[in-house]
Protein backbone atom coordinates (compact mmCIF):
# COMPACT_ATOMS: atom_id res chain seq x y z
CA UNK A 1 0.00 0.00 0.00
CA UNK A 2 3.02 2.26 -0.39
CA UNK A 3 1.35 4.39 -3.03
CA UNK A 4 -1.43 5.31 -0.64
CA UNK A 5 0.77 7.18 1.84
CA UNK A 6 -0.82 9.97 3.84
CA UNK A 7 0.86 13.33 4.17
CA UNK A 8 0.41 15.26 7.44
CA UNK A 9 3.28 17.70 7.00
CA UNK A 10 2.33 21.15 8.33
CA UNK A 11 3.60 22.95 5.25
CA UNK A 12 2.84 21.49 1.82
CA UNK A 13 3.21 24.73 -0.10
CA UNK A 14 5.25 24.46 -3.28
CA UNK A 15 5.40 26.03 -6.71
CA UNK A 16 3.06 24.82 -9.44
CA UNK A 17 6.01 23.66 -11.52
CA UNK A 18 7.29 21.58 -8.64
CA UNK A 19 3.87 20.10 -7.79
CA UNK A 20 3.15 19.01 -11.37
CA UNK A 21 6.68 17.65 -11.78
CA UNK A 22 6.43 15.69 -8.55
CA UNK A 23 2.95 14.19 -8.92
CA UNK A 24 2.04 14.07 -12.63
CA UNK A 25 4.05 11.99 -15.07
CA UNK A 26 3.66 10.28 -18.46
CA UNK A 27 0.87 7.72 -18.22
CA UNK A 28 -0.58 9.02 -14.93
CA UNK A 29 -4.25 8.33 -14.24
CA UNK A 30 -5.70 11.72 -13.38
CA UNK A 31 -8.85 13.73 -12.78
CA UNK A 32 -9.38 17.45 -12.49
CA UNK A 33 -12.02 19.35 -10.54
CA UNK A 34 -14.67 21.75 -11.78
CA UNK A 35 -17.36 21.41 -14.42
CA UNK A 36 -17.51 22.84 -17.99
CA UNK A 37 -16.78 26.58 -17.60
CA UNK A 38 -16.50 26.65 -13.81
CA UNK A 39 -13.51 26.18 -11.49
CA UNK A 40 -11.32 23.94 -13.64
CA UNK A 41 -7.73 24.00 -12.28
CA UNK A 42 -6.59 25.79 -15.43
CA UNK A 43 -3.20 27.00 -14.19
CA UNK A 44 -2.33 23.36 -13.47
CA UNK A 45 -3.71 22.26 -16.85
CA UNK A 46 -1.48 24.80 -18.61
CA UNK A 47 1.53 23.72 -16.56
CA UNK A 48 0.93 20.05 -17.54
CA UNK A 49 0.88 21.16 -21.17
CA UNK A 50 4.09 23.19 -20.75
CA UNK A 51 5.84 20.23 -19.11
CA UNK A 52 4.82 18.17 -22.17
CA UNK A 53 3.42 15.31 -20.11
CA UNK A 54 1.92 12.64 -22.39
CA UNK A 55 -0.34 9.59 -22.37
CA UNK A 56 -2.50 10.70 -19.48
CA UNK A 57 -5.46 8.46 -18.66
CA UNK A 58 -8.25 10.85 -17.66
CA UNK A 59 -11.43 10.28 -15.67
CA UNK A 60 -14.00 12.91 -16.52
CA UNK A 61 -17.61 13.67 -15.65
CA UNK A 62 -18.11 17.00 -17.46
CA UNK A 63 -14.92 19.01 -16.99
CA UNK A 64 -15.11 20.74 -20.35
CA UNK A 65 -12.54 23.50 -20.71
CA UNK A 66 -9.55 21.86 -19.01
CA UNK A 67 -10.05 18.47 -20.65
CA UNK A 68 -10.36 19.94 -24.14
CA UNK A 69 -7.11 21.88 -23.73
CA UNK A 70 -5.24 18.82 -22.45
CA UNK A 71 -6.53 16.72 -25.36
CA UNK A 72 -5.76 19.48 -27.85
CA UNK A 73 -2.19 19.77 -26.61
CA UNK A 74 -1.67 16.02 -27.04
CA UNK A 75 -1.36 15.15 -23.34
CA UNK A 76 -4.15 12.53 -23.22
CA UNK A 77 -4.26 9.04 -24.70
CA UNK A 78 -7.19 7.46 -22.86
CA UNK A 79 -10.34 8.96 -21.43
CA UNK A 80 -13.31 7.66 -19.46
CA UNK A 81 -15.93 10.35 -19.78
CA UNK A 82 -19.60 11.29 -19.38
CA UNK A 83 -19.78 14.61 -21.24
CA UNK A 84 -17.36 16.22 -23.69
CA UNK A 85 -19.14 19.54 -24.06
CA UNK A 86 -18.77 23.04 -22.66
CA UNK A 87 -22.30 24.42 -22.28
CA UNK A 88 -23.07 27.24 -24.71
CA UNK A 89 -19.35 27.60 -25.51
CA UNK A 90 -19.18 24.22 -27.26
CA UNK A 91 -22.06 21.76 -27.76
CA UNK A 92 -19.26 19.25 -28.22
CA UNK A 93 -15.73 20.24 -27.18
CA UNK A 94 -13.87 20.81 -30.41
CA UNK A 95 -10.45 19.23 -29.86
CA UNK A 96 -12.16 16.33 -28.05
CA UNK A 97 -14.46 15.73 -31.04
CA UNK A 98 -11.56 15.84 -33.46
CA UNK A 99 -9.42 13.50 -31.37
CA UNK A 100 -12.21 10.89 -31.08
CA UNK A 101 -13.09 11.09 -34.78
CA UNK A 102 -9.45 10.76 -35.80
CA UNK A 103 -8.78 7.99 -33.30
CA UNK A 104 -5.93 9.79 -31.54
CA UNK A 105 -7.47 9.05 -28.13
CA UNK A 106 -9.23 5.96 -26.83
CA UNK A 107 -12.54 6.70 -25.20
CA UNK A 108 -15.11 4.95 -23.06
CA UNK A 109 -18.53 6.47 -22.22
CA UNK A 110 -20.31 6.66 -18.88
CA UNK A 111 -22.98 8.96 -17.41
CA UNK A 112 -22.35 11.82 -14.99
CA UNK A 113 -23.89 9.96 -12.06
CA UNK A 114 -21.87 6.85 -12.87
CA UNK A 115 -18.60 8.80 -12.94
CA UNK A 116 -19.54 10.47 -9.64
CA UNK A 117 -20.37 7.11 -8.03
CA UNK A 118 -17.12 5.69 -9.35
CA UNK A 119 -15.15 8.45 -7.59
CA UNK A 120 -17.23 7.90 -4.45
CA UNK A 121 -16.55 4.14 -4.51
CA UNK A 122 -12.84 4.90 -4.76
CA UNK A 123 -13.15 7.38 -1.90
CA UNK A 124 -15.05 4.81 0.20
CA UNK A 125 -12.62 1.99 -0.52
CA UNK A 126 -15.22 -0.34 -2.03
CA UNK A 127 -14.81 -1.95 -5.48
CA UNK A 128 -18.16 -0.79 -6.89
CA UNK A 129 -21.46 0.94 -6.17
CA UNK A 130 -24.92 0.23 -7.61
CA UNK A 131 -27.33 2.44 -9.54
CA UNK A 132 -30.32 1.98 -11.85
CA UNK A 133 -28.87 4.37 -14.42
CA UNK A 134 -28.25 3.15 -17.99
CA UNK A 135 -30.15 -0.18 -17.87
CA UNK A 136 -31.08 -1.09 -21.46
CA UNK A 137 -28.61 1.34 -23.08
CA UNK A 138 -25.39 1.19 -25.11
CA UNK A 139 -23.50 2.69 -22.19
CA UNK A 140 -23.66 -0.87 -20.85
CA UNK A 141 -23.49 -2.71 -24.19
CA UNK A 142 -20.61 -0.91 -25.87
CA UNK A 143 -17.16 -0.91 -24.34
CA UNK A 144 -14.55 1.58 -25.46
CA UNK A 145 -11.66 -0.43 -24.02
CA UNK A 146 -11.36 -4.04 -25.19
CA UNK A 147 -11.40 -7.05 -22.87
CA UNK A 148 -7.77 -7.70 -23.87
CA UNK A 149 -6.61 -4.24 -23.04
CA UNK A 150 -8.41 -4.45 -19.69
CA UNK A 151 -6.78 -7.76 -18.86
CA UNK A 152 -3.32 -6.40 -19.62
CA UNK A 153 -3.72 -3.19 -17.64
CA UNK A 154 -3.74 -3.71 -13.87
CA UNK A 155 -4.93 -0.12 -13.35
CA UNK A 156 -8.38 -0.68 -14.92
CA UNK A 157 -11.02 -3.32 -14.04
CA UNK A 158 -11.74 -6.30 -16.29
CA UNK A 159 -15.35 -5.25 -16.87
CA UNK A 160 -16.80 -1.88 -17.87
CA UNK A 161 -20.15 -2.08 -16.08
CA UNK A 162 -21.88 -5.13 -14.63
CA UNK A 163 -25.65 -5.67 -14.55
CA UNK A 164 -26.71 -7.95 -11.75
CA UNK A 165 -29.90 -9.17 -10.09
CA UNK A 166 -30.73 -7.40 -6.85
CA UNK A 167 -29.03 -9.61 -4.23
CA UNK A 168 -31.70 -8.47 -1.74
CA UNK A 169 -34.29 -10.07 -4.05
CA UNK A 170 -37.04 -7.59 -4.73
CA UNK A 171 -36.19 -5.18 -1.90
CA UNK A 172 -37.16 -1.64 -2.94
CA UNK A 173 -39.01 -3.07 -5.96
CA UNK A 174 -35.74 -3.43 -7.80
CA UNK A 175 -34.93 -6.47 -9.90
CA UNK A 176 -31.62 -5.37 -11.41
CA UNK A 177 -28.86 -2.90 -10.73
CA UNK A 178 -25.83 -1.67 -12.64
CA UNK A 179 -22.54 -1.91 -10.76
CA UNK A 180 -20.02 0.82 -11.51
CA UNK A 181 -16.34 0.19 -10.73
CA UNK A 182 -14.32 2.37 -8.34
CA UNK A 183 -11.76 4.88 -9.55
CA UNK A 184 -8.58 5.65 -7.63
CA UNK A 185 -6.59 8.19 -9.60
CA UNK A 186 -2.82 8.55 -9.27
CA UNK A 187 -3.41 12.25 -8.88
CA UNK A 188 -6.36 14.63 -8.74
CA UNK A 189 -6.01 18.39 -9.08
CA UNK A 190 -8.55 20.86 -7.71
CA UNK A 191 -8.67 24.62 -7.70
CA UNK A 192 -10.28 25.94 -4.50
CA UNK A 193 -10.99 29.43 -3.24
CA UNK A 194 -9.04 29.10 0.01
CA UNK A 195 -6.47 26.76 1.49
CA UNK A 196 -3.98 26.87 4.32
CA UNK A 197 -0.37 25.67 4.16
CA UNK A 198 -1.23 22.22 5.46
CA UNK A 199 -3.98 21.67 2.87
CA UNK A 200 -7.29 22.31 4.57
CA UNK A 201 -9.40 23.56 1.69
CA UNK A 202 -12.56 25.60 1.21
CA UNK A 203 -14.70 25.62 -1.93
CA UNK A 204 -17.22 28.41 -2.39
CA UNK A 205 -20.17 28.02 -4.74
CA UNK A 206 -20.87 24.83 -6.66
CA UNK A 207 -18.81 21.85 -5.52
CA UNK A 208 -19.61 19.40 -8.39
CA UNK A 209 -17.89 16.06 -7.61
CA UNK A 210 -14.71 17.70 -6.32
CA UNK A 211 -14.88 16.20 -2.85
CA UNK A 212 -15.42 12.63 -4.10
CA UNK A 213 -12.63 13.14 -6.64
CA UNK A 214 -10.31 14.49 -3.96
CA UNK A 215 -10.84 11.55 -1.67
CA UNK A 216 -10.50 8.93 -4.42
CA UNK A 217 -7.02 10.14 -5.33
CA UNK A 218 -3.71 8.61 -4.29
CA UNK A 219 -2.27 12.13 -4.47
CA UNK A 220 -4.11 15.43 -4.36
CA UNK A 221 -2.85 18.81 -5.50
CA UNK A 222 -4.81 21.86 -4.36
CA UNK A 223 -4.28 25.10 -6.18
CA UNK A 224 -5.90 28.01 -4.37
CA UNK A 225 -7.04 31.53 -5.08
CA UNK A 226 -5.93 32.62 -1.60
CA UNK A 227 -3.43 31.02 0.75
CA UNK A 228 -4.81 31.86 4.19
CA UNK A 229 -3.87 31.45 7.80
CA UNK A 230 -4.95 28.16 9.34
CA UNK A 231 -7.02 29.98 11.97
CA UNK A 232 -9.25 31.55 9.32
CA UNK A 233 -10.34 28.12 8.07
CA UNK A 234 -10.41 26.39 11.44
CA UNK A 235 -12.74 29.06 12.84
CA UNK A 236 -15.50 27.81 10.48
CA UNK A 237 -14.85 24.11 9.80
CA UNK A 238 -18.41 23.61 8.51
CA UNK A 239 -17.40 25.63 5.47
CA UNK A 240 -14.36 23.47 4.65
CA UNK A 241 -14.79 20.42 2.42
CA UNK A 242 -11.20 19.24 2.00
CA UNK A 243 -9.34 17.98 5.09
CA UNK A 244 -5.55 18.23 5.00
CA UNK A 245 -5.16 14.45 5.46
CA UNK A 246 -6.06 13.99 1.78
CA UNK A 247 -3.74 16.67 0.43
CA UNK A 248 -0.15 16.37 -0.85
CA UNK A 249 0.58 19.78 -2.33
CA UNK A 250 -0.77 23.29 -1.87
CA UNK A 251 -0.06 25.85 -4.57
CA UNK A 252 -1.00 29.49 -4.33
CA UNK A 253 -2.26 30.56 -7.77
CA UNK A 254 -4.43 33.69 -7.99
CA UNK A 255 -6.68 33.40 -11.07
CA UNK A 256 -5.85 29.69 -11.07
CA UNK A 257 -9.21 28.75 -12.64
CA UNK A 258 -9.11 31.42 -15.37
CA UNK A 259 -10.60 31.41 -18.05
CA UNK A 260 -13.22 29.33 -16.16
CA UNK A 261 -15.19 30.84 -13.29
CA UNK A 262 -14.21 30.97 -9.62
CA UNK A 263 -17.23 31.79 -7.44
CA UNK A 264 -16.89 35.07 -5.50
CA UNK A 265 -13.65 35.91 -7.32
CA UNK A 266 -14.26 36.06 -11.08
CA UNK A 267 -16.65 34.85 -13.75
CA UNK A 268 -15.78 32.74 -16.77
CA UNK A 269 -14.32 34.86 -19.57
CA UNK A 270 -16.70 34.62 -22.56
CA UNK A 271 -14.22 36.38 -24.85
CA UNK A 272 -11.40 33.96 -24.08
CA UNK A 273 -13.65 30.89 -24.31
CA UNK A 274 -15.16 32.01 -27.62
CA UNK A 275 -11.73 32.85 -29.09
CA UNK A 276 -10.46 29.48 -27.91
CA UNK A 277 -13.44 27.85 -29.67
CA UNK A 278 -12.58 29.58 -32.93
CA UNK A 279 -8.91 28.64 -32.70
CA UNK A 280 -9.73 25.03 -31.79
CA UNK A 281 -11.50 24.50 -35.12
CA UNK A 282 -8.30 24.80 -37.11
CA UNK A 283 -4.98 23.04 -36.40
CA UNK A 284 -2.84 25.99 -37.40
CA UNK A 285 -4.85 28.51 -35.38
CA UNK A 286 -4.85 26.13 -32.45
CA UNK A 287 -1.06 25.87 -32.50
CA UNK A 288 -0.85 29.65 -32.64
CA UNK A 289 -3.20 29.79 -29.64
CA UNK A 290 -1.04 27.33 -27.68
CA UNK A 291 2.15 29.21 -28.57
CA UNK A 292 0.75 32.53 -27.45
CA UNK A 293 -1.37 31.70 -24.40
CA UNK A 294 0.21 28.52 -23.02
CA UNK A 295 3.83 28.00 -24.15
CA UNK A 296 4.35 31.75 -24.50
CA UNK A 297 3.71 32.51 -20.83
CA UNK A 298 5.45 31.27 -17.73
CA UNK A 299 2.50 30.75 -15.43
CA UNK A 300 -0.90 32.20 -14.69
CA UNK A 301 0.38 35.63 -13.68
CA UNK A 302 1.83 36.17 -17.15
CA UNK A 303 -1.34 34.85 -18.79
CA UNK A 304 -3.43 37.35 -16.86
CA UNK A 305 -1.02 40.15 -17.80
CA UNK A 306 -1.29 39.10 -21.44
CA UNK A 307 -5.10 39.15 -21.36
CA UNK A 308 -4.99 42.50 -19.63
CA UNK A 309 -6.29 44.37 -16.65
CA UNK A 310 -9.39 45.71 -18.44
CA UNK A 311 -10.72 42.28 -19.28
CA UNK A 312 -10.20 41.08 -15.74
CA UNK A 313 -12.26 44.02 -14.48
CA UNK A 314 -15.22 42.95 -16.63
CA UNK A 315 -15.31 39.45 -15.11
CA UNK A 316 -14.73 40.46 -11.49
CA UNK A 317 -17.39 38.78 -9.33
CA UNK A 318 -20.09 40.75 -7.55
CA UNK A 319 -19.82 39.67 -3.88
CA UNK A 320 -23.62 39.52 -3.54
CA UNK A 321 -24.09 36.79 -6.13
CA UNK A 322 -20.64 35.33 -6.80
CA UNK A 323 -20.57 36.13 -10.55
CA UNK A 324 -20.17 39.25 -12.71
CA UNK A 325 -23.62 40.83 -13.00
CA UNK A 326 -24.55 41.99 -16.52
CA UNK A 327 -21.35 40.61 -18.01
CA UNK A 328 -21.58 40.73 -21.80
CA UNK A 329 -21.79 37.07 -22.70
CA UNK A 330 -22.77 36.79 -26.39
CA UNK B 1 -48.06 38.48 -33.25
CA UNK B 2 -44.85 37.41 -35.01
CA UNK B 3 -42.77 34.72 -33.35
CA UNK B 4 -39.75 32.59 -34.18
CA UNK B 5 -39.67 28.79 -34.27
CA UNK B 6 -37.38 28.82 -31.28
CA UNK B 7 -39.96 30.81 -29.33
CA UNK B 8 -42.69 28.40 -30.42
CA UNK B 9 -40.64 25.38 -29.30
CA UNK B 10 -39.81 26.96 -25.96
CA UNK B 11 -43.44 27.83 -25.20
CA UNK B 12 -44.79 24.44 -26.31
CA UNK B 13 -42.39 22.73 -23.89
CA UNK B 14 -43.15 25.23 -21.13
CA UNK B 15 -46.87 24.48 -21.37
CA UNK B 16 -46.15 20.84 -20.56
CA UNK B 17 -44.68 21.79 -17.17
CA UNK B 18 -47.12 21.82 -14.25
CA UNK B 19 -47.10 23.28 -10.76
CA UNK B 20 -45.23 20.93 -8.45
CA UNK B 21 -42.99 19.58 -11.20
CA UNK B 22 -39.27 19.52 -10.49
CA UNK B 23 -37.78 20.52 -13.83
CA UNK B 24 -34.41 19.03 -14.74
CA UNK B 25 -32.77 21.55 -17.05
CA UNK B 26 -29.93 21.10 -19.47
CA UNK B 27 -28.12 23.88 -21.32
CA UNK B 28 -29.82 26.29 -23.73
CA UNK B 29 -33.43 26.02 -24.82
CA UNK B 30 -34.36 23.55 -22.06
CA UNK B 31 -33.32 26.07 -19.40
CA UNK B 32 -35.36 28.72 -21.14
CA UNK B 33 -38.44 26.46 -21.28
CA UNK B 34 -38.16 25.87 -17.54
CA UNK B 35 -37.85 29.63 -16.90
CA UNK B 36 -40.83 30.34 -19.17
CA UNK B 37 -43.00 27.77 -17.35
CA UNK B 38 -42.05 29.21 -13.97
CA UNK B 39 -42.91 32.73 -15.11
CA UNK B 40 -46.05 31.93 -17.10
CA UNK B 41 -48.02 28.77 -16.35
CA UNK B 42 -46.37 26.91 -13.47
CA UNK B 43 -45.21 29.38 -10.80
CA UNK B 44 -44.82 26.56 -8.32
CA UNK B 45 -42.57 24.42 -10.50
CA UNK B 46 -39.03 23.90 -9.23
CA UNK B 47 -36.01 24.60 -11.43
CA UNK B 48 -33.37 21.98 -10.84
CA UNK B 49 -29.86 21.32 -12.13
CA UNK B 50 -27.64 18.25 -12.09
CA UNK B 51 -24.97 20.43 -10.50
CA UNK B 52 -27.13 20.59 -7.39
CA UNK B 53 -29.08 23.85 -7.29
CA UNK B 54 -32.72 23.45 -6.26
CA UNK B 55 -35.35 26.11 -7.03
CA UNK B 56 -33.00 28.79 -8.31
CA UNK B 57 -34.62 32.09 -9.21
CA UNK B 58 -32.26 32.62 -12.16
CA UNK B 59 -31.77 36.35 -12.36
CA UNK B 60 -29.61 35.89 -15.46
CA UNK B 61 -29.62 33.00 -17.94
CA UNK B 62 -26.93 30.44 -17.15
CA UNK B 63 -24.85 29.42 -20.19
CA UNK B 64 -24.06 26.00 -18.75
CA UNK B 65 -25.45 23.89 -15.92
CA UNK B 66 -22.22 24.73 -14.08
CA UNK B 67 -22.64 28.48 -14.57
CA UNK B 68 -22.45 30.18 -11.14
CA UNK B 69 -25.78 31.82 -12.09
CA UNK B 70 -27.64 28.54 -11.38
CA UNK B 71 -27.19 29.21 -7.66
CA UNK B 72 -29.00 32.54 -7.53
CA UNK B 73 -31.57 32.52 -4.72
CA UNK B 74 -31.77 28.72 -4.66
CA UNK B 75 -33.27 26.78 -1.78
CA UNK B 76 -30.19 24.66 -1.39
CA UNK B 77 -27.15 23.76 -3.31
CA UNK B 78 -25.21 20.51 -3.40
CA UNK B 79 -23.07 18.55 -5.82
CA UNK B 80 -23.57 15.93 -8.51
CA UNK B 81 -23.88 13.08 -6.05
CA UNK B 82 -26.85 14.59 -4.27
CA UNK B 83 -28.49 15.97 -7.41
CA UNK B 84 -28.65 12.58 -9.11
CA UNK B 85 -29.76 10.96 -5.88
CA UNK B 86 -32.67 13.42 -5.81
CA UNK B 87 -33.74 11.99 -9.18
CA UNK B 88 -33.15 8.35 -8.23
CA UNK B 89 -35.00 8.98 -4.92
CA UNK B 90 -38.41 7.23 -4.94
CA UNK B 91 -40.27 10.29 -3.65
CA UNK B 92 -38.63 13.36 -5.18
CA UNK B 93 -37.61 11.51 -8.34
CA UNK B 94 -41.21 10.79 -9.23
CA UNK B 95 -41.90 14.54 -9.50
CA UNK B 96 -39.04 15.28 -11.87
CA UNK B 97 -39.66 16.09 -15.50
CA UNK B 98 -36.53 15.90 -17.63
CA UNK B 99 -35.80 18.15 -20.60
CA UNK B 100 -33.32 16.66 -23.05
CA UNK B 101 -31.96 17.15 -26.54
CA UNK B 102 -30.38 14.68 -28.94
CA UNK B 103 -28.82 14.00 -32.32
CA UNK B 104 -31.12 11.03 -33.08
CA UNK B 105 -34.39 9.61 -31.78
CA UNK B 106 -36.33 6.43 -32.64
CA UNK B 107 -40.06 5.70 -32.53
CA UNK B 108 -39.89 4.66 -28.88
CA UNK B 109 -38.16 7.87 -27.84
CA UNK B 110 -34.75 6.30 -27.27
CA UNK B 111 -32.14 8.96 -27.90
CA UNK B 112 -28.57 9.22 -29.10
CA UNK B 113 -26.27 12.05 -28.04
CA UNK B 114 -23.01 10.12 -28.39
CA UNK B 115 -21.97 9.21 -31.96
CA UNK B 116 -23.11 9.04 -35.59
CA UNK B 117 -21.64 5.98 -37.27
CA UNK B 118 -19.70 3.31 -35.43
CA UNK B 119 -18.83 3.74 -31.77
CA UNK B 120 -15.18 3.08 -32.65
CA UNK B 121 -13.89 5.84 -34.94
CA UNK B 122 -17.28 7.50 -35.36
CA UNK B 123 -18.21 9.69 -38.29
CA UNK B 124 -19.37 12.36 -35.84
CA UNK B 125 -18.74 12.48 -32.13
CA UNK B 126 -21.12 14.38 -29.84
CA UNK B 127 -20.83 15.29 -26.19
CA UNK B 128 -22.11 11.98 -24.80
CA UNK B 129 -24.62 11.40 -22.03
CA UNK B 130 -23.62 13.92 -19.41
CA UNK B 131 -26.53 13.53 -17.01
CA UNK B 132 -29.07 12.69 -19.74
CA UNK B 133 -28.93 8.92 -19.39
CA UNK B 134 -29.31 9.25 -15.61
CA UNK B 135 -32.37 11.46 -15.90
CA UNK B 136 -33.94 9.31 -18.61
CA UNK B 137 -33.32 6.21 -16.49
CA UNK B 138 -34.75 7.61 -13.27
CA UNK B 139 -37.65 9.95 -13.88
CA UNK B 140 -41.22 9.23 -15.04
CA UNK B 141 -41.63 12.02 -17.61
CA UNK B 142 -39.43 13.81 -20.09
CA UNK B 143 -39.54 16.27 -22.97
CA UNK B 144 -37.05 15.94 -25.83
CA UNK B 145 -36.13 18.78 -28.16
CA UNK B 146 -35.27 17.67 -31.72
CA UNK B 147 -34.66 19.17 -35.15
CA UNK B 148 -37.13 17.57 -37.55
CA UNK B 149 -34.91 15.86 -40.12
CA UNK B 150 -34.92 12.41 -41.69
CA UNK B 151 -31.42 11.60 -40.43
CA UNK B 152 -32.53 12.46 -36.90
CA UNK B 153 -35.84 10.57 -36.67
CA UNK B 154 -34.39 7.15 -37.45
CA UNK B 155 -35.46 3.50 -37.40
CA UNK B 156 -32.54 2.66 -35.15
CA UNK B 157 -30.31 5.07 -33.25
CA UNK B 158 -26.59 4.59 -33.92
CA UNK B 159 -25.94 4.57 -30.16
CA UNK B 160 -28.61 4.32 -27.49
CA UNK B 161 -27.40 6.90 -24.96
CA UNK B 162 -30.55 7.51 -22.92
CA UNK B 163 -33.49 5.13 -22.55
CA UNK B 164 -36.91 6.05 -23.85
CA UNK B 165 -39.51 3.29 -23.91
CA UNK B 166 -36.71 0.94 -25.14
CA UNK B 167 -38.54 -1.84 -27.06
CA UNK B 168 -42.09 -0.56 -26.53
CA UNK B 169 -44.70 -1.33 -23.92
CA UNK B 170 -43.05 -3.01 -20.91
CA UNK B 171 -39.57 -2.40 -22.34
CA UNK B 172 -38.41 -0.27 -19.46
CA UNK B 173 -39.69 -2.65 -16.82
CA UNK B 174 -38.07 -5.59 -18.59
CA UNK B 175 -34.71 -3.81 -18.54
CA UNK B 176 -35.10 -3.05 -14.84
CA UNK B 177 -36.13 0.61 -15.08
CA UNK B 178 -39.14 2.20 -13.43
CA UNK B 179 -42.15 2.84 -15.69
CA UNK B 180 -42.49 6.21 -17.37
CA UNK B 181 -40.27 7.55 -20.08
CA UNK B 182 -40.55 10.26 -22.70
CA UNK B 183 -43.95 11.90 -23.07
CA UNK B 184 -43.35 14.73 -25.51
CA UNK B 185 -41.01 15.47 -28.40
CA UNK B 186 -40.86 19.10 -29.48
CA UNK B 187 -39.43 19.88 -32.92
CA UNK B 188 -39.20 22.83 -35.28
CA UNK B 189 -42.30 21.50 -37.12
CA UNK B 190 -44.43 19.54 -34.70
CA UNK B 191 -45.04 17.91 -31.35
CA UNK B 192 -45.13 14.15 -30.93
CA UNK B 193 -46.44 12.02 -28.09
CA UNK B 194 -46.35 8.30 -27.29
CA UNK B 195 -49.30 5.91 -27.52
CA UNK B 196 -50.35 4.60 -24.12
CA UNK B 197 -50.67 1.03 -25.37
CA UNK B 198 -47.80 0.60 -27.81
CA UNK B 199 -45.50 3.38 -26.54
CA UNK B 200 -44.94 4.28 -30.20
CA UNK B 201 -44.53 7.89 -31.22
CA UNK B 202 -47.49 9.61 -32.88
CA UNK B 203 -48.02 13.07 -34.30
CA UNK B 204 -49.95 15.05 -31.72
CA UNK B 205 -49.67 18.53 -33.18
CA UNK B 206 -48.36 20.44 -36.18
CA UNK B 207 -47.35 24.09 -36.24
CA UNK B 208 -49.41 26.57 -38.28
CA UNK B 209 -48.31 26.46 -41.91
CA UNK B 210 -46.78 22.96 -41.69
CA UNK B 211 -48.56 19.97 -43.29
CA UNK B 212 -48.68 16.45 -41.89
CA UNK B 213 -47.08 15.20 -45.12
CA UNK B 214 -44.11 17.52 -44.71
CA UNK B 215 -43.60 16.19 -41.23
CA UNK B 216 -43.64 12.56 -42.38
CA UNK B 217 -41.23 13.38 -45.22
CA UNK B 218 -38.74 14.46 -42.59
CA UNK B 219 -38.76 11.16 -40.71
CA UNK B 220 -37.29 7.77 -41.51
CA UNK B 221 -40.22 5.96 -39.82
CA UNK B 222 -43.98 6.42 -40.17
CA UNK B 223 -46.15 7.63 -37.33
CA UNK B 224 -49.88 7.81 -36.79
CA UNK B 225 -51.08 11.26 -37.87
CA UNK B 226 -54.80 10.73 -37.23
CA UNK B 227 -54.76 12.38 -33.81
CA UNK B 228 -52.87 15.51 -34.84
CA UNK B 229 -54.24 19.00 -34.26
CA UNK B 230 -52.82 22.41 -35.05
CA UNK B 231 -50.69 23.71 -32.17
CA UNK B 232 -51.78 27.00 -30.69
CA UNK B 233 -48.99 29.53 -31.35
CA UNK B 234 -47.47 31.48 -28.46
CA UNK B 235 -49.77 34.20 -27.17
CA UNK B 236 -48.75 37.83 -26.87
CA UNK B 237 -48.56 37.38 -23.11
CA UNK B 238 -46.33 34.31 -23.37
CA UNK B 239 -44.03 36.06 -25.84
CA UNK B 240 -43.78 39.19 -23.73
CA UNK B 241 -42.65 37.27 -20.66
CA UNK B 242 -40.32 35.03 -22.64
CA UNK B 243 -38.60 37.96 -24.34
CA UNK B 244 -38.61 40.54 -21.60
CA UNK B 245 -38.27 38.50 -18.46
CA UNK B 246 -36.63 35.20 -19.40
CA UNK B 247 -34.08 36.15 -22.06
CA UNK B 248 -33.79 39.94 -22.38
CA UNK B 249 -30.17 39.64 -23.55
CA UNK B 250 -31.20 37.18 -26.31
CA UNK B 251 -28.57 34.67 -25.22
CA UNK B 252 -30.68 31.66 -26.17
CA UNK B 253 -33.49 33.11 -28.30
Amino acid sequence: MGEYSMNVEPNKVMSLKEAIKKYVSDGSHISIGGFTCNRNPMAAVYEIIRQKIKNLHMYVHSNGTGVDELIGAGCVSKIEIAYGGNGKFAATCIRFKKAVQEGTIEIEDYSNYQMTLRFLAGAMGVPFLPTRSSLGTDIINKWGFSADMRKNDPKIPNEKLVVTDNPFKNWMDTEKVVLVPAINTDVTILHVQKADRQGTGRIEGLTFADVEQAKSAKHLILTCEELVDQNELRAAPHQNQIPFINVDAVVHVPHGAYPTACHNYYDYDPIYLNEYGKAARNDELFNTYLKKYVYGVDGQEELIALVGEDRMKTIKADPNVGYAVNLKRN
Amino acid sequence: MEYTLREMMTIVAAREIKDGDIVFCGTGISMLAAMAAKNINAPNSVIFFETGSIDAKLDEIPLAVADPRVMYWASSNSGLLDAFATMQNRITGQHVIGILGAAQIDKYGNINSTVIGEYYLPKTRFSGSGGACDVASFVPRSITFMQHEKRKFVNKVDYLTSPGHLTGNGGREKAGLLPGGPQLVVTNMAVMRFDEETKEMYLAGYYPGVTKEEILENMEFDVDISRAEEVEPPTAHELKILREKCDPQRLIL
